[in-house]
């Protein structure tokens, strides 16, 4: 084949690569007085499936999430979600109402609020303040929030204070209230951290059972529990893509047990 | 569903519990027992309320409502504003130039259009920012639109810019600096350091009458309990869980959709109007509006009347600021005068140390632990936690 | 040999011509003065101002002291014996040429030489002609300006003496203006004899001579008013150029003041995230240990005076670090996580602390003088520097490299900066976040103490001291961002100089009101302020 050819062939392969995803980083740099927290970040995620992020410490997980979720401005590089918006130019509040929730590594649920209360915010709903104003409560919406309470398992706290819950409880109703968001694409930041053996593998069923209706992309240091997820990895490394796979072609990559192990 | 909500209650009439009721049935009673008391029983009698007392309490009065202002932002919204005081010496502002467009030829110079000083400032015209005072409609307009459209303004700037927890308190406090510094100023046409005083009548009714007197009690009241009801409304609404929800964690309420620029900038310009309608009452029932009112000390001094009463219970700051003010006033005029001082700075430690709750929000934390814990015997022990800054 | 010869016959014929006229002015100076100290008797306005002409030019070494005794209504006559004394405020008499005292009893018809104000001007221009050929150079050129000012013309011929022997180059060119100055109110000079003189006033530039220039154009012909218009707007433009230069100057005294107040909140702020509204209370105490020094020292030994500073500055540093330690181990300790509560805490403190003084020191204004090295001012160029301002720029310099220092070089302030920028992982390696927060605050109130010291030199010292510059603390840490003390630096000295150049055109008031404006809308584009910490570490 000719170059000029290839050269059509492989651009439009990419655009078709393009037209599959839900998130498309390309080529993303950040930098924070001069330390390169993300260094020409590039990665896709395709609607319906579920990524684990793993990487060592200070490898750009937090700060590649900081910048899909409008928290941190890009220097360069493009991040599209949906094919069509270009999160680089939006702030929290749009990047939120267009369908990305975020569960951040140190859970934070809303204290002074009962559990229901928590989901009840984040139920998907008018966000303006007139209509929160006015708002009432109906059995339907009563029902939504039951019905995810159940899912995350602390029904039986419905009417307790968010800031009375254990650590690990507190964590599922972050997830929980991320679910009543309904978004089309989640972002879970370690959420084994801090849990029990018991709890992670319940958090991993969890985990499991969203992805039946959403995407989400898993940030983990924990091996196990990215083992459990069963999913594709990708590894990131000093704020690029280092290797991506299954857990098992990953941790089996030279350079990966390299930068994690050390020499 | 339509019609599922037609049968439920209005958005003011929902939000009473039966706190909200008790206290407003006070209110009510107070508003109704006081003037009687003044007018209807003879001065001789054991029972009487001298119209000083009358003037005295509705002066608590409208502090109260001011409490109630500062509740809803700081209480519910975590925002501490260091300068609602100037927001109530505006609203009181407004009031004063309507009344001292009503002194007309009564005045020392009996100049029918031109206020005293200004006529002692050797001024021939009206300054253009006193036009349209001299009916009331206006005024009352100006007494709730100065504050509000300042507060706005303010608001706007300073939460978008997402200016927070003490930036935003330092920022307030230089902003009722500022205006303290302007309103002394005997050019710039509000009186001076003077300020605006000797009023003769208000609406056609003799400002200093004992009738008038009880009359302007009441509806301050009245306005407390309004703004106590309007306060409500907005705190048990879904508004308000997203006010608390921005206090205890505004970074996760941005994540959720919530546009906490707007929420902010709603409550902290209703709390504004709030504080100028109790501004407006004030200064007919004290005679006098003057610069010091934009003082920042007196703005830091109406918020520790809201912590003492308790923050985040409304009922609270209405009690705080009749506690406080009583005290003041009582330890102000005997014996004790030079250790008032002593002894405000002191509660201010006291209370931020020993009873950040304050005392309504003691109350509310106990009888919940004690129903908690006779509830559940068998769960973890519960601990609400603190109420945020 | 013939050129040699010459020269010396030179020299001789110079020594002779300069000695005739002292010979005859030593002659004349006996002879005129009786004559003028005999028209003083006369009680007669004309023939005493023709008196005063007659004693200046006597050259007599007494003429100064005898007109300074007449213009201080010291100087009495005797009508009958027509003689004159000088009468001390006991009511004796001296003699006027010899100054010795005068024994016996004095004459009945006693009476003091009466002056009015023209003659006030003819004294003061007299006393000017005598101090022009003084052997001080300094009272040389403060002659020089007193004839400049009241342009004497009976001045001009001991002002072309002077001209002509003078030395110093400062002093020629004072005594060249007091010239031109006498040239432009003289009737009779040409044209080109006051053109001279216009340029010679429009170099000297400062607003006297604007003042003498500005009626030439009037009364003057075309040529010369052109020539006198041209130099007014040339002094103008200096002038104003000069004036700009004044309010830097007052910009960077008042930024090095802000500097002082300001940096020890701003270390507080970042270490800790307190703000302390009792922070102008620090200074304040540190304003009233300079007063409890110097009334020490006063009452025990006036003559150490000087070195009150000395002891204050240090003396300050501790007691108000001390007391910054004290309300951090009371009370901000146990409201840590909570800083708006602190806020409240501390404006309570402030209060208090407030009350203690008044009650102890009262409220009104207590004395603090200026030791001698900053009493005074000097002028530089068109500006007066006053020394007292001087060394407060100088010392809050060095207070602010000591400061850097401390931060920079030493471990507490390793730990200092390691606590400012994250909290939990300073701990978590070891250092005791405890103890680094009372030395914090403790180092935060005993700077502001020492800008009480500074403050005390510049403005009064009352229980109220603090109040005024705590707003004024509390932009500059707005606006120059905290976890940097050059962001303090920066913010002082523009909020200082943006403070001063606004003040001429808008007034106190509203230049205040104005940058409180502007630092809202700056804080738009930086909210963190000029130099803020970056990073993930920082939240709120």
């Amino acid at each position: 084949m000719k170059l000029q050819e290839r050269l059509a062939k492989r651009e439009q392969e990419a655009m078709e690569a393009f037209e599959r995803t839900l998130l498309f980083i390309e080529n993303v740099t950040v930098s924070f007085d001069g330390f390169r927290a993300l260094n020409n970040l590039s990665f896709t995620i395709e609607p319906g499936e579920m990524r684990a992020i793993i990487g060592p410490n200070g490898a750009g997980k937090t700060t590649m999430m900081d910048v899909v979720t409008g928290k941190t401005r890009p220097d360069t590089g493009s991040v599209i979600f949906d094919q069509r918006y270009d999160l680089a130019r939006l702030d929290e509040t749009q990047i939120a109402l267009l369908g990305i929730g975020r569960k951040f590594q140190k859970p934070t649920v809303f204290d002074s609020h009962t559990v229901f209360d928590n989901i009840e915010l984040a139920l998907k709903a008018d966000r303006r303040a007139r209509a929160t104003l006015l708002w009432q409560r109906s059995d339907a919406e009563e029902h939504s929030v039951d019905a995810i309470l159940k899912t995350v398992r602390l029904f039986a706290m419905r009417d307790r204070l968010a800031g009375s819950l254990s650590h690990g409880q507190k964590q599922w109703l972050e997830i929980g209230m991320l679910l009543a968001q309904d978004p089309k694409l989640l972002l879970v930041d370690e959420p084994a951290a801090g849990m029990t053996d018991a709890e992670t593998r319940q958090t991993a069923e969890l985990l499991k059972e969203i992805n039946r209706e959403h995407t989400v992309v898993v940030v983990e240091h924990d091996m196990t529990f990215v083992r459990e997820l069963g999913v594709k990895v990708t590894c990131l490394h000093e704020g690029a893509v280092l290797a991506e796979g299954t857990i098992d072609e990953v941790s089996s990559n030279e350079r990966v047990v390299e930068v994690y192990l050390g020499r | 569903m339509g019609a599922v909500l037609e049968a439920r209650p209005h958005l003011l009439i929902r939000s009473l519990d039966r706190g909200s009721t008790l206290f407003l049935a006070a209110m009510a009673a107070i508003a109704i027992v006081v003037p009687v008391l003044n007018l209807a029983i003879p001065s001789a009698s054991a029972f009487h309320l001298s119209t000083y007392l009358v003037a005295l309490f509705g002066k608590y009065a409208c502090y109260a409502l001011l409490a109630l202002s500062i509740d809803l932002i700081w209480g519910f919204c975590g925002i501490l504003s260091l300068g609602h005081g100037a927001f109530f010496a505006l609203g009181g502002y407004a009031m004063g130039m309507y009344l001292m467009r009503q002194i007309g030829t009564r005045g020392v110079y009996a100049n029918p259009i031109l206020p005293d000083f200004m006529v002692f400032l050797n001024w021939k015209e009206l300054p253009v920012a006193w036009y349209g005072f001299q009916h009331f409609p206006y005024a009352l307009l100006m007494v709730v639109l100065v504050p509000g459209v300042l507060a706005f303004v303010f608001g706007w700037f300073a939460f978008r810019s997402r200016v927070t927890g003490v930036y935003l308190s330092i920022i307030t406090q230089a902003l009722t600096y500022a205006l303290m510094l302007g309103f002394f100023r005997n050019n710039f046409g509000f009186g001076g350091n003077n300020g605006l005083t000797d009023f003769k009548d208000i609406l056609g009714f003799d400002v200093q009458a004992e009738t008038t007197r009880a009359a302007l009690f009441s509806i301050s009241c009245l306005a407390v309990m309004l703004g106590f009801v309007v306060c409500r409304a907005v705190v048990a609404s879904k508004l308000g869980k997203v006010l608390v929800a921005i206090r205890d964690a505004e970074t996760r309420t941005r994540f959720l959709g919530y546009r906490v620029e707007s929420y902010k900038l709603f409550v902290f310009t209703l709390s504004a109007c709030m504080a100028g309608i109790a501004g407006a009452l004030y200064v007919p029932q004290v005679g006098i509006i003057n610069p010091s009112e934009f003082a920042p000390g007196n703005s830091i001094e109406a918020v520790i009347w809201v912590a003492v009463g308790g923050r985040g219970t409304l009922t609270g700051a209405v009690i705080g600021a009749v506690l406080v003010n009583y005290a003041k006033t009582y330890f102000t005029s005997g014996i004790l005068a030079p250790y008032w001082l002593y002894m405000l700075g002191g509660l201010f430690i006291a209370v931020t140390l020993l009873l950040p709750r304050g005392i309504v929000g003691s109350l509310h934390h106990w009888t919940a632990l004690r129903r908690d814990r006779a509830s559940a015997a068998a769960e973890d022990g519960v601990t609400e936690p603190l109420p945020a800054e | 040999m013939r050129f040699g010869r010459a020269c010396l016959a030179a020299l001789l014929l110079a020594l002779v011509l300069a000695l005739v006229p002292c010979l005859g002015l030593a002659s004349a100076r006996a002879a005129t003065l009786d004559e003028a100290l005999i028209s003083l008797t006369a009680d007669d306005f004309d023939q005493t101002e023709a008196g005063i002409n007659a004693i200046a030019a006597s050259g007599s070494p007494r003429a100064e002291i005898i007109l300074r005794a007449l213009q201080g209504g010291q100087l009495v006559f005797s009508a009958a014996q027509k003689k004159v004394y000088i009468q001390d405020d006991a009511g004796k008499l001296f003699d006027v040429v010899t100054g010795a005292p005068i024994g016996g009893a004095p004459p009945d018809d006693l009476d003091t030489v009466r002056i009015n104000n023209r003659l006030r001007g003819t004294i003061d221009a007299a006393l000017g002609t005598l101090t022009l050929l003084s052997g001080n150079p300094a009272t040389r050129y403060a002659a020089a300006q007193a004839v400049f000012k009241s342009h004497e013309a009976s001045a001009l011929p001991t002002l072309d003496k002077a001209i002509a022997r003078e030395t110093d180059a400062g002093v020629k060119r004072a005594l060249e203006q007091a010239r031109a100055a006498i040239v432009l109110n003289t009737p009779g000079v040409t044209d080109a004899q006051k053109l001279d003189a216009i340029a010679i006033i429009r170099d000297r530039g400062d607003q006297d001579a604007l003042g003498l220039l500005s009626d030439i154009p009037k009364r003057e012909s075309p040529a010369v008013a052109k020539a006198a218009t041209a130099a007014i707007a040339a002094i103008q433009t200096r002038l104003a150029e000069w004036d700009t230069v004044q309010n830097a100057w007052y910009g960077i005294s008042l930024g090095s003041v802000l500097l002082l107040a300001a940096i020890g909140l701003a270390i507080t702020f970042g270490v800790m995230g307190v703000i302390n509204m009792a922070h102008g209370e620090m200074v304040m105490l540190g304003a009233y240990v300079t007063y409890v020094v110097q009334d020490v020292i006063r009452a025990n030994d006036p003559a150490l005076l000087d070195y009150s500073l000395a002891v204050a500055i240090p003396l300050a540093f501790l007691f108000s670090g001390g007391v910054g330690i004290l309300i951090e181990r009371s009370i901000i300790r146990f409201l840590y996580g909570r800083p708006l509560e602190t806020l409240l805490a501390t404006w309570g403190l402030s209060l208090v602390l407030q009350q203690a003084v008044r009650t102890v020191f009262g409220p009104t204004n207590r004395q603090v003088s200026n030791p001698s090295f900053m009493s005074g001012a000097f002028d530089l160029g068109g500006i007066t520097i006053t020394y007292n301002r001087l060394w407060i720029i100088c010392f809050a310099l060095a207070v602010f490299v000591a400061l850097i220092g401390l931060l920079r070089f030493t471990r507490l302030g390793l730990e200092m900066r390691a606590v400012t920028q994250n909290r939990a992982m300073a701990a978590s390696m070891g250092i005791r976040t405890s103890r680094i927060d009372a030395l914090t605050f403790g180092l935060g109130s005993g700077i502001a103490g020492m800008a009480g010291v500074a403050l005390s030199q510049i403005d009064n010292v009352s229980p109220n001291l603090g109040q005024g510059y705590i707003i004024d603390s509390f932009m500059v840490v707005v606006f120059g961002g905290v976890g940097n003390l050059w962001g303090t630096f920066v913010g002082s000295f523009v909020l200082g100089v943006a403070n001063k150049f606004l003040e001429p055109y808008a007034g106190a008031v509203l230049g205040k009101i104005t940058i409180l404006v502007l630092i809202i809308l700056f804080i738009q584009k930086r909210p963190r302020g000029l130099f803020a910490l970056k990073g993930r570490a920082v939240e709120a």
